[in-house]
């Protein structure tokens, strides 16, 4: 029983890290500009995709094709904002929520045309030699997204907290005329938080492709995930998205182990559910009584 | 009897106390200022006698019988209490018009179902509900903005349509926080005399204002806030007398605002 | 009178339409589900558009509609209309139980409650298959009768779902032009003011999540007496969102806006299915360019529009006939 819920656990951490990824991305556009990417998802397809898709065949050797897809997908991200964002800026939430979905279903399109409906792997990066941890077994690709998560999150902690570009981004979500005011590039701001998202998001895909193959439409359900976990955390606060995304995937893991794999994905809404309606803003999200 | 009694009302956001053991009493018919410095507590106070704060402790009576405390805000309304807010909370969706005829909430009753299906009594309502918020608007001098959206009118223009909104409710007390701030001379004149008109139509007047001309002028009297508790209380002419509120708050602001 | 132009209008056009093109596959086939949607987006409407609660979620009730009544007419026997009833009641209960703790969430924890809860019955839907049938579907729903005259042509059920848009439409118009529908629209753009007004938000907000959520049960339930079969696909949150987006496309807070948005977002697939490829690339491309050049909606954006163009040439007349 006992190695059986450890296995649950190293599975929900390595799921939980992909989820912090993407929620983390969700988290960097909403502070930088007020809005949820629903294209966030189609980040880490991007990712993954491009990536196979330049290694097929005799073509790019893998350690040139995945930085290759990487800079890809942030170009991808930087697009997004220039072309859909920032042309309806002052459009009212939902409006541009409907621009990301827009954007989503054509990235998806776009993959669908390039790559067709079919499913792909990426190589795993180092063997696929199981790791044994008492009577639980790991892969070392486990590891890669683990550990790739976890320096990941660390340089986006460090980038907000330590560099000038990370605390311009943050004051732009605090106040952006503010910081025009004070000299702060603005625009330039709101290209570097989309592509950071982007980035993020296919390192994540890149990352746990090996593992769980990707298709044109694998990232609406990482998108889905991605924002159920940064609402978790609580919206807007970019350690609490990734704290959210490993306690969903663990979550989903236990329930799916423990429970039933059928309603992993609905016990994992439902815990949701309920953490919302004790905690109307995410388990670190700071309530904001409205002033009057 | 007093309309409203105020009881050690006590208030703390965090370490802030914004209202501390603070006690007064309104009578009815009068205009009742509430002056202080910024942040003394005077909106937080209207929060608490509106039901959208809680307070941590003591009691608000008003009229004798209902009990403030622990009410919702609508419940509050009910009672007879409406009010403006300092920074304006105007339905901007809604046409000018029909933002007062949201006051008249209270006076119709129609719900959902007979909506729906417009029964008859339905168009009965909805004529009342128009011809007393034309009254209201009238009372504001809003009448030749009937027809307009809210979010296209100037700022003046909607200070005085939520005091519009706030008498379509027929309250017995009406709060009106800050409602001269912003405006220019001519509007602050006229918003005196609007004061005035209301007060004198019978609705008691609790009224938040930092500009100390118009409170002089049109109070019959004043309850000075500092750090949320009760410096003084009196008719405009003690509170300009008083040493304490000139040392400690006004200081020359009121022989320079008479 | 003047009131209900425009609903009188949308009833002509209804009315000659199959005259004009008889046996039409874009009049009676797609034309079903384009009204039918018309039917959801106006409800969804009412609580998104108008009373600014967003919810990405809808289609969990166009489901409970439809499997309910799809459930106790196939396996236990019940007679459609009764099972319509059960639906619509079933539909009630489970929507004003979680519209409490739903609607106290504000902006996207609200959207995210939502969805999780439209994703929760879906999945609900898919795994209960002794009952549902699970992902394979239902089959063999009887199709509905109104007194001895069977709904059983393309052209009569164009008939059904176009009689009950109208119904709909014409309670959206009712309900938006009374003192619940500006208690609505109050809430949509001041909550506090509107408590202080003496509404009971939560209340108002209760009424109109669970009048829209009985609109889809009703709309879910000839959904599946119309199809005969149905599969937890067409209540997947796909669909729900695809609602919003309608909603939005044709402009918020705009009952018209709503059925015009349903309508493009139906046709529109049935049109680019000639681009093969690259139908989906386009529809995404379309559907933001759209959103970013008339962010206030296509309807309501096109409608400010000619009302700009029109006061622009009565001045230009007044001007000349002035010289
Ligand atoms: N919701 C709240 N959360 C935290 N602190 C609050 C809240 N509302 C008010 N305060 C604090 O309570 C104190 C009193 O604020 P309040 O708004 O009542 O002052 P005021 O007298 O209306 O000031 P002003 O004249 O500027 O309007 C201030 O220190 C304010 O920061
Ligand atoms: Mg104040």
């Amino acid at each position: 029983m006992f190695d059986q819920i450890l296995q649950f656990l190293l599975t929900g951490i390595t799921v939980g890290a992909t989820y912090a990824l993407v929620a983390l991305g969700f988290a960097i556009i909403y502070n930088a500009s007020d809005v949820v990417n629903f294209a966030q998802g189609e980040f880490v397809m991007m990712g993954a995709m491009s990536a196979i898709a330049m290694s097929a065949g005799d073509g790019l050797p893998i350690f040139l094709s995945l930085p290759l897809a990487v800079l890809v997908t942030i170009g991808v991200g930087i697009l997004l904002q220039r072309f859909a964002i920032a042309p309806a800026r002052g459009a009212s939430v939902v409006t541009t929520i409907i621009i990301t979905i827009g954007a989503s279903i054509f990235l998806r399109g776009v993959a669908l045309l390039l790559w067709g409906k079919s499913i792909f792997a990426l190589p795993h990066f180092s063997g696929e030699q199981p790791i044994h941890i008492g009577k639980a077994t790991l892969l070392p690709q486990n590891l890669w997204v683990m550990g790739g998560a976890a320096l990941l999150v660390l340089g986006v902690h460090w980038f907000f907290n330590h560099t000038t570009h990370g605390k311009a981004i943050l004051a732009c979500s605090c106040n952006r005329t503010a910081a025009q005011l004070v000299g702060i590039n603005v625009g330039m701001m709101m290209l570097i938080a989309y592509g950071l998202s982007a980035f993020l998001g296919a390192m994540a895909g890149i990352l746990v492709t090996p593992i769980t193959f990707t298709s044109y439409d694998a990232g609406v359900m990482l998108g889905l995930k991605g924002f159920s976990a940064a609402i978790l955390g609580g919206f807007g606060n970019p350690m609490g998205a990734v704290a959210g995304g490993i306690l969903l995937g663990l979550i989903e893991s236990l329930a799916a182990g423990l429970i039933s794999s059928g309603y992993k994905d609905a016990i994992g809404f439902i815990i949701l559910l309920l953490v919302l309606f004790f905690r109307p803003s995410g388990l670190f999200g700071k309530a904001t009584a409205e002033r009057v | 009897m007093a309309l409203l009694e105020v009881e050690a009302l006590t208030k703390s956001f965090g370490g802030v106390t914004a209202i501390a053991d603070l006690g007064f009493e309104v009578p009815e018919g009068l205009v009742y200022s509430v002056i202080g410095p910024n942040g003394a507590g005077k909106t937080t106070l209207f929060n608490m006698l509106s039901g959208i704060y809680r307070p941590d402790e003591g009691s608000i009576r008003f009229m004798d019988q209902g009990v403030v405390v622990g009410r919702q805000p609508h419940q509050v309304a009910a009672l007879g209490i409406s009010r403006t807010f300092q920074n304006l909370q105007m339905f901007f969706n809604m046409s000018v018009l029909d933002n007062v005829m949201v006051g008249c909430h209270l006076r119709t009753r129609t719900g959902l179902f007979s909506a729906a299906l417009r029964l008859p009594r339905i168009k009965r309502e909805e004529m009342l509900s128009r011809q007393w918020a034309q009254e209201a608007l009238a009372i504001c001098n809003l009448d030749k903005f009937i027809g307009q959206e809210a979010g296209s009118l100037p700022y003046g223009v909607l200070k005085r349509l939520e005091i519009a909104r706030a008498l379509a409710v027929q309250p017995r007390l009406l709060l009106m926080d800050e409602p001269a701030a912003g405006l220019n001379d001519t509007e602050t004149l006229e918003m005196r005399k609007l004061i005035r008109r209301i007060c004198d139509s019978g609705i008691t007047v609790l009224l938040v204002e930092h500009n100390m001309g118009l409170v002089m002028q049109v109070s019959d009297r004043v309850l000075v806030l500092d750090y949320g508790s009760r410096l003084a209380e009196g008719t405009p002419v003690e509170i300009q007398n008083d040493r304490r509120v000139i040392e400690a708050y006004l200081g020359g602001e009121v022989r320079y605002a008479l | 009178m003047k009131r209900l132009t425009g609903l009188l209008l949308l009833a002509v056009i209804l009315l000659i339409l199959p005259f004009l093109f008889p046996d039409n596959y874009y009049v009676t086939v797609v034309g079903v589900t384009a009204l039918l949607h018309a039917v959801l987006a106006v409800s969804l409407n009412l609580l998104m558009g108008y009373a600014g609660q967003i919810s990405l979620g809808h289609a969990a009730f166009f489901g409970i509609g439809a499997y309910t009544s799809a459930i106790l007419t196939t396996r236990y026997g019940w007679d459609p209309w009764a099972a319509i009833m059960a639906g619509l009641a079933l539909t009630g209960l489970v929507s004003f139980l979680v519209s409490r703790p739903i609607l106290r969430l504000k902006g996207h924890y609200l959207a995210m409650a939502t969805l999780g809860l439209g994703i929760i019955i879906n999945i609900i839907l898919v795994q209960g298959e002794q009952l549902t049938g699970g992902p394979d579907g239902l089959g063999g729903i009887p199709t509905l009768s109104l007194f001895g005259w069977a709904i059983d042509t393309d052209l009569r059920w164009y008939w059904a779902m176009g009689a009950t848009m109208l119904g709909v439409v014409w309670l959206a118009l009712n309900i938006i032009d009374s003192r619940s529908g500006r208690a609505l629209r109050a809430l949509h753009g001041s909550e506090v003011a509107a408590e202080m007004m003496g509404i009971n938000t939560t209340a108002a907000k209760t009424g109109v999540f669970v009048l829209a959520a009985l609109i889809a049960s009703l709309a879910g339930a000839l959904f599946c007496h119309q199809q005969s079969f149905i599969s937890p696909d067409s209540f997947s949150f796909f669909f729900s969102i695809e609602l919003v987006t309608m909603v939005v496309l044709g402009g918020m807070a705009s009952t018209y806006g709503a059925v015009f948005g349903a309508l493009i977002l139906t046709f529109l697939p049935e049109l680019l299915v000639v681009f093969e490829d690259f139908e989906v690339m386009i529809f995404g491309a379309i559907l933001m360019l759209m959103m970013i050049f008339l962010p206030q909606g296509l309807f309501v954006g096109l409608q400010s529009f000619a009302l700009r163009w029109l006061s622009r040439r009565r001045a230009a007349a007044l001007h000349t006939a002035g010289d």
